[in-house]
């Protein structure tokens, strides 16, 4: 097994290379908006690094966001190209599954919050019973109208410390990390785990007003 | 067609329609175009996220309709080219990573190219290698140029261009004063067909004696045919809706011409070339041919199919570095929204 991860989903665009033992290679770098540059280079970068060659892939996994659309975009096109052309699977991954899991929380710890920057005063987030299990979300909001419930709870990511005096307390990691979503792609694979599909979540319907009636140019 | 000749594939994504076309040299193999025309319509124009939307998800499949028509696989293909710029940053940045992840995935080089440029080689697929130098009259809904082109490779100068409204835009515009629908280019195009273009006398931008030779101003006729068609409605009477459309279709193309025909004999340019969607317009071709033939200057005209948007332009246009030994472009290009018409190549 060979699989390459990578999300574009915050302003990390970060690459990761997993043998299926281990993570082999990785490249992050954090730009919010030079993902569509940085990215091919980063997956150049880590094959190079790990001295493996593009024909190796057996899959990729992509962060599906939720995510600022346009770097989750470069990620989803750029997944969709590579397993078109290698003829090899693309696997979705909510990218907050991806910053839960590099957490690495038991359940022991009680449920968490994992939050990413939506822009617009806005969090996207979802709730976490561990490191593996989701139970709420993702969604959408400003971070002081979730449901006390939520919004009481320790957070994690850069939409947590965003609004930091909505959660009970906030911590790294900040961004996603392609390690994370490829060792809990990686997991998946061997237990059978569902994936979903490389479809980006969007979770907004795209800013458009039908306009309105015909304005005359000529005052009445 | 030559089997030495290079087979590209062309990426385009720059506006409402995902183009992905396939050609071998100067042999147009593919012309494949999804268009999400159709989602923008309520809008009254395009709308950037749901292009860029569209455009993800009729990728995949429209280069499959692509090497499907063409009758090549994906091994087959020697080169990528993509639009890089100008248009709509969100909807260049799908085309861009997808021309990406193809090279880099099949090992190939990938051209990033200029979308104007393209348009203007695009006729090499119609009607054999450009002619050097030649002029370009490039008109859509985004574009209003004049361009001097030596060598459409890497030499593109800019004449003139509007300095306000696109052409194709000021067809879209009348037609929603005319109550038409979007877009309105074909609408106005047919409507003007049962109309008299000399009924009304609409005002000929920047056509004075010391206005910019070669720039276009569109924005003063558009509100003059909003003024012309408010003042008969106030009145009481009904507005002639195809003598309206003529007359504003010929406003619009009489100045495209004879700013065309002037840019050629001013620089010595027996070529004439027309590109842009707005040269799907059948009475701009009628009158370009005209006045060509009267000023002795060649007229070379896509079909119209070829004029709009679409891939095929830039894998033409992508051959033709190639051919020209052009060096590819790097794996970091970026989507330029803005790329000037003279950078041919990112």
């Amino acid at each position: 097994m060979l699989l390459l991860a990578f999300d574009t989903a915050t302003p990390a665009v970060t690459v990761a290379l997993h043998d299926g033992s281990r993570v082999v290679s990785g490249c992050t770098q954090i730009d919010a908006r030079r993902h569509g540059e940085l990215l091919v280079p980063g997956i150049v970068t880590a094959l190079a690094d790990a001295g493996r060659d593009r024909a190796e892939l057996s899959d990729i996994a992509v962060g599906v966001g939720p995510g600022p659309y346009t770097g989750l975009r470069v990620g989803l096109m750029t997944a969709r190209a590579l397993g078109d052309a290698l003829g090899i699977p693309v696997h979705g991954v909510c990218t907050l599954d991806a910053l839960a899991y590099a957490t690495g929380r038991t359940a022991d710890q009680g449920p968490f919050v994992a939050a990413t920057d939506a822009r617009r005063k806005e969090v996207y987030w979802a709730r976490y019973a561990d490191a593996r299990t989701r139970l709420e979300g993702p969604g959408v909001d400003r971070a002081a109208d979730i449901a006390d419930g939520v919004a009481g709870l320790p957070a994690f990511g850069a939409g947590a410390a965003l609004y930091a005096e909505s959660f009970a307390s906030v911590a790294g990691p900040e961004h996603v990390d392609a390690a994370a979503l490829a060792e809990l792609a990686v997991e998946r694979l061997k237990n059978g785990g569902e994936f979903l599909p490389p479809e980006p979540l969007y979770l907004r319907r795209p800013d458009a007003k039908v306009p309105a009636n015909y304005k005359p140019v000529t005052p009445n | 067609m030559a089997a030495d000749e290079p087979l590209v594939l062309g990426i385009e994504t720059s506006c409402d329609e995902t183009g992905v076309g396939i050609v071998r040299g100067t042999t147009l193999l593919a012309d494949a175009v999804a268009s999400s025309v159709d989602e923008h319509a309520r809008f009254g124009g395009v709308v950037p996220e749901v292009a860029s939307r569209a455009h993800l998800e009729a990728m995949v499949p429209t280069v499959h309709r692509a090497l499907k028509d063409a009758g090549v696989t994906m091994a087959d293909i020697d080169a990528i080219a993509v639009t890089s710029g100008p248009g709509l940053a969100g909807a260049l940045l799908v085309g861009v990573a997808a021309a990406k992840g193809y090279a880099m995935a099949l090992d190939k080089p990938v051209y990033g190219v200029n979308h104007l440029a393209a348009h203007v080689c695009v006729d090499q697929l119609e009607h054999g290698r450009l002619p050097e130098p030649c002029m370009a009259l490039l008109v859509s809904g985004g574009h209003s140029s004049l361009l001097l082109v030596p060598d459409v490779t890497s030499d593109v100068r800019p004449l003139g261009s509007t300095i306000d409204d696109a052409a194709g835009e000021a067809f879209d515009k009348v037609a929603r004063v005319l109550g038409l629908g979007f877009p309105g280019g074909p609408i106005i195009d047919r409507a003007a067909r049962d109309g008299d273009a000399d009924a009304i006398a609409f005002p000929r931008g920047l056509t004075g004696p010391r206005d910019a030779a070669y720039d276009f101003s569109f924005s003063g006729l558009k509100t003059a045919v909003a003024r012309w068609v408010e003042a008969r409605e106030r009145a009481g009477h009904p507005v002639p809706v195809a003598d309206v459309a003529a007359s504003f279709q010929e406003a619009v193309v009489d100045v495209l011409t004879r700013k065309a025909i002037r840019a050629c004999r001013e620089n010595g340019v027996e070529h004439l070339l027309l590109g842009g969607g707005v040269a799907a317009n059948s009475r701009l071709r009628a009158l370009a041919a005209e006045r060509c033939e009267a000023a002795g200057v060649s007229l070379r005209v896509p079909r119209p199919k070829l004029c709009t948007d679409n891939g095929a332009m830039v894998a033409a246009l992508g051959a033709e570095m190639v051919w020209r030994d052009r060096a590819p472009s790097m794996l970091d290009i970026p989507a330029d929204s803005s790329m000037p018409v003279t950078v041919t190549q990112a």
